[in-house]
């Protein structure tokens, strides 16, 4: 017998056949979606770190030939038509035109970092070995050739310019490393005694008993200091002195010769004349810089340490804070308060306060942390400082509370739920026992929850690290001076200021003034905080996974 | 049935316990004795568990239990406002229905209501899980994997753990709550023998539904029905020659 054919479909999905496939095809789906994402991001970000070839070649404009040199980015086809109304001329039977994005580096003197060519108007493009790229604190990078060497104004000779100038250099870094070291262990410190001291001398003016003493006291001190600080400051100078005395000479695209300072260059390559080898281990190194340098350039050159350093740091406070409030709060809820109507309202309320939007936690937090608590805290400890805020303006600390604030909805609700999973047995057995209720939390409930707690402050770390809006009210900047954590007493300062890879994603992508330039940038620093993210969250997983291992649930036999 | 004062262990008087409005428990008296073993029997749902978790205050648990008359263990009305509930429990133990060891050792297990009393002593500690694991007539069978998951025994084997944790806090009556009834018939012969050896020491009551349970192991048993007692007397003779029409129905299986 032949069924009809609606009675045939309805049998299928009476078995429940499609439905599998249905959901089997929306979780690869999804899947594809994130791979898809992570990918993108990956090959965006990742490409940026390899040494490209730097291309030389004549433009051709009219009759006039100027030469170029520079990376290729991008290769695309545009219609004729965009580019006769874009102003250039050409021919009536054209109609497609490949044209190429040329990174021409030089910002200096050409002004601009990239450029667009069409392809026909090139010729004799060759990728000759002795280009040099040129890594330069300020102004980005300079492609050309080296024509020399100068010491004090003198030129050096030499058979091997490369190598002398890269011998030269490291010791330039050398000087450099010093530099740093005086500056951070010996004049940071008087500057930061000396700045105690002022404070000092103006909250002592309040009691004038001693004053007359102390002052003098004060400013015996403050010679000394100042004394020791010219010293190492002239030290300094003489150092910068050196450092200064080396330059080089490079010829650039169009001829012309431009004399670099060694202590502006962060480093030199031959790109084209490397290896495979040699550009891999360029690439692992350039990458080590990106995630262990400062920024410089604002933000788009340079390394992202300090907003990876924020981003954990700020991560890490907010769990301190958010975790034992979070667990008391959901013990006291389900295990103490007496459950009518009072508690139903704050657990709706607790459940509210997840679906607000993250911004408004971020004027809470500036109202209420940074000027309510913040001020309060400067008015009463802090007088002497006045005008100048301590704990009265945006913080690492007021971003952490604010953070935590925004996450305690999540470790509330997980706590509870853990919580209401404990068989009444296991509770039971320990009363029984003659422990007291606290006894019987403390010694084998709260151990059982654990794994859901942490299952909470997974979720929490997750949406803290991805959070930017509130952040940039509470404590987040484009470029902070200072870890808040360093070895200055006393180590953790969390008045200071802090950068965020996730604000450092939106400061470089849309603050910046070198779009071009930034893209690779943003990408490389996405795939950082996915990655910072990831971290965290694996290192909870994995503490949850042995806890549970530890305290399994208890199934009947 | 009347005992010499001295020979008393639980001295319960009119004894009223109401649950949600509802009489659960009505007007029982009831001496159980020293160092013997007692059983309650009774159809389901005749209060008898009720009655039981009444001696170490389980029903304390629940709210909207309200209880009414005495019940004298040394003494003392436990349910007078100067009473320590912990101290009580610790006095009577109980092990209940399902095996509910903690999900932690089987040492940590046993040593658990110690470590609450305060003792440290390593060697103390050794000395009476040891002690409590063969009272429970389980260290044989545990004593090399100590520190392990007291999740991985056997049904049965938890249960006489709960037993030996029970029996560590050394408590004067030990409260058994069908503590068979989730186990195999093996098992369930070897918490009868444990039941033997412990009430050399112990005053036990146990809860059960099996009436050869009751009759092998109890010197005396307590009938109940609709929360009350309808008869108590010494095992032999309220299984040979009931007094009440009730109980002779309800143990020759004419119940219900």
């Amino acid at each position: 017998m032949i069924k009809n054919p609606i009675t045939q479909l309805k049998d299928c999905f009476g078995t429940g056949e499609p439905w599998v496939w249905l959901s089997a095809a929306a979780v690869s789906l999804s899947l594809m979606m994130v791979f898809g994402l992570l990918s993108l991001i990956a090959y965006n970000g990742l490409g940026y770190f390899w040494p490209a070839d730097l291309m030389e070649a004549e433009l051709l404009n009219g009759d006039k030939k100027t030469v170029i040199m520079g990376e290729i980015r991008e290769t695309e086809t545009v219609p004729a038509q965009q580019l006769r109304e874009a102003g250039i001329q050409l021919t009536k039977e054209e109609q497609w035109l490949k044209r190429i994005l040329l990174k021409q580096g030089n910002r200096d003197i050409y002004g601009l970092d990239f450029r667009w060519i069409l392809e026909k108007n090139i010729a004799n493009k060759h990728y000759p070995k002795d280009l040099l790229v040129i890594e330069r604190k300020e102004w980005g990078k300079l492609y050309g050739r080296l024509t020399g060497i100068k010491e004090n104004g003198q030129f050096i000779k030499t058979e091997t310019l490369y190598q002398e100038m890269q011998s030269r250099l490291k010791q330039v870094h050398q000087l450099q490393k010093k530099v740093n070291e005086l500056l951070k262990q010996q004049l940071g410190p008087i500057n930061t005694r000396l700045e105690t001291l002022r404070l000092y001398e103006k909250k002592i003016q309040f009691d004038t008993s001693k004053l007359s003493e102390t002052l003098s006291n004060i400013e015996e001190q403050r010679q000394l200091l100042n004394q020791k600080f010219s010293q190492y400051q002239a030290e300094v100078q003489q150092l910068y002195k050196i450092m200064a005395s080396d330059s080089i000479l490079i010829q650039i695209a169009s001829g012309q010769i431009i004399e670099v300072s060694m202590e502006n260059i962060v480093q030199v390559i031959k790109p084209n004349s490397m290896n495979i080898l040699e550009k891999l281990g360029h690439y692992i190194h350039q990458i080590w810089l990106f995630i262990s340098d400062d920024p410089r350039e604002a933000n788009t050159e340079g390394g992202i340490f300090p907003a990876i350093f924020g981003t954990v740091l700020m991560v890490i406070i907010m769990s301190i804070l958010v975790m034992p409030l979070g667990v008391i709060t959901a013990v006291y809820l389900h295990e103490y308060a007496s459950q009518g109507i009072m508690v139903r309202i704050i657990r709706i309320a607790v459940n509210n306060l997840a679906g607000v939007p993250s911004i408004v936690y971020g004027i809470f937090g500036l109202g209420f942390f940074v000027y309510f608590i913040g001020g309060s805290i400067d008015d009463l400890f802090y007088p002497e400082a006045s005008p100048a805020p301590v704990y009265g303006t945006p913080g690492l600390l007021w971003a952490s509370m604010t953070l935590a604030l925004l996450t305690l909805p999540v470790v509330i609700v997980t706590t509870e739920e853990g919580l209401s999973r404990i068989p009444g047995a296991i509770r039971e057995g320990s009363l029984a026992l003659g422990a007291t209720k606290i006894e019987t939390l403390w010694h084998t409930v709260l151990p059982m929850v654990s794994p859901a707690m942490m299952t909470g402050l997974i979720l929490a770390v997750a949406r803290a690290a991805g959070e930017v809006a509130p952040l940039m009210l509470v404590g987040v900047v484009k470029l902070a001076p200072a870890l808040a954590l360093d070895g200055d007493y006393p180590y953790l300062h969390l008045e200071r200021k802090f950068m965020h890879l996730g604000f450092h994603i939106y400061d470089v992508g849309f603050q910046s003034p070198n779009v071009e330039a930034a893209r690779p940038l943003v990408y490389a620093t996405a795939l950082l905080l996915v990655f910072v993210i990831i971290v965290l969250n694996l290192t909870a997983i994995i503490i949850r996974n042995r806890m549970r291992e530890k305290y399994k649930e208890l199934e009947p036999h | 049935m009347n005992f010499n004062k001295e020979d008393v262990a639980i001295s319960i008087t009119d004894l009223n316990l109401k649950y949600e409005g509802k009489m659960a428990l009505q007007n029982i008296s009831l001496q159980i004795p020293k160092n013997k073993v007692t059983a309650f029997i009774g159809p389901s749902g005749c209060g008898k568990s009720t009655l039981l978790r009444c001696f170490n205050r389980m029903n304390d648990l629940i709210s909207y239990c309200n209880v009414q008359g005495k019940i004298i263990i040394d003494d003392q009305d436990i349910y007078s406002k100067s009473v320590n509930v912990a101290d009580l429990r610790r006095k009577v133990g109980m092990v209940f229905q399902q095996p509910n060891p903690f999900p932690k050792s089987i040492y940590e297990n046993v040593a658990y209501g110690l470590r609450l009393q305060g003792l440290k002593n390593r060697l103390l500690l050794d000395e009476v899980v040891e002690k409590s694991l063969r009272n429970a007539a389980l260290w044989d069978e545990v004593k090399d994997r100590l520190h392990e998951n007291a999740l991985g025994l056997s049904g049965g084997q938890q249960q006489r753990l709960v037993i030996a944790r029970a029996i560590a806090i050394e408590p004067e009556i030990l409260l058994l709550d069908e503590p068979a009834s989730a186990l195999d018939p093996t098992a369930t012969l070897k918490i009868e023998e444990l039941i033997y050896e412990l009430k050399q020491s112990y005053t036990i009551i146990i809860v059960t539904h099996n009436m050869q349970q009751a009759g092998r192991v109890s010197d005396y048993t307590a009938f109940m029905n609709m929360g009350t007692m309808v008869e108590f007397s010494n095992t032999r003779s309220l299984f040979t020659n009931p007094r009440e029409k009730q109980t002779e129905d309800y143990i020759t299986g004419r119940y219900g």
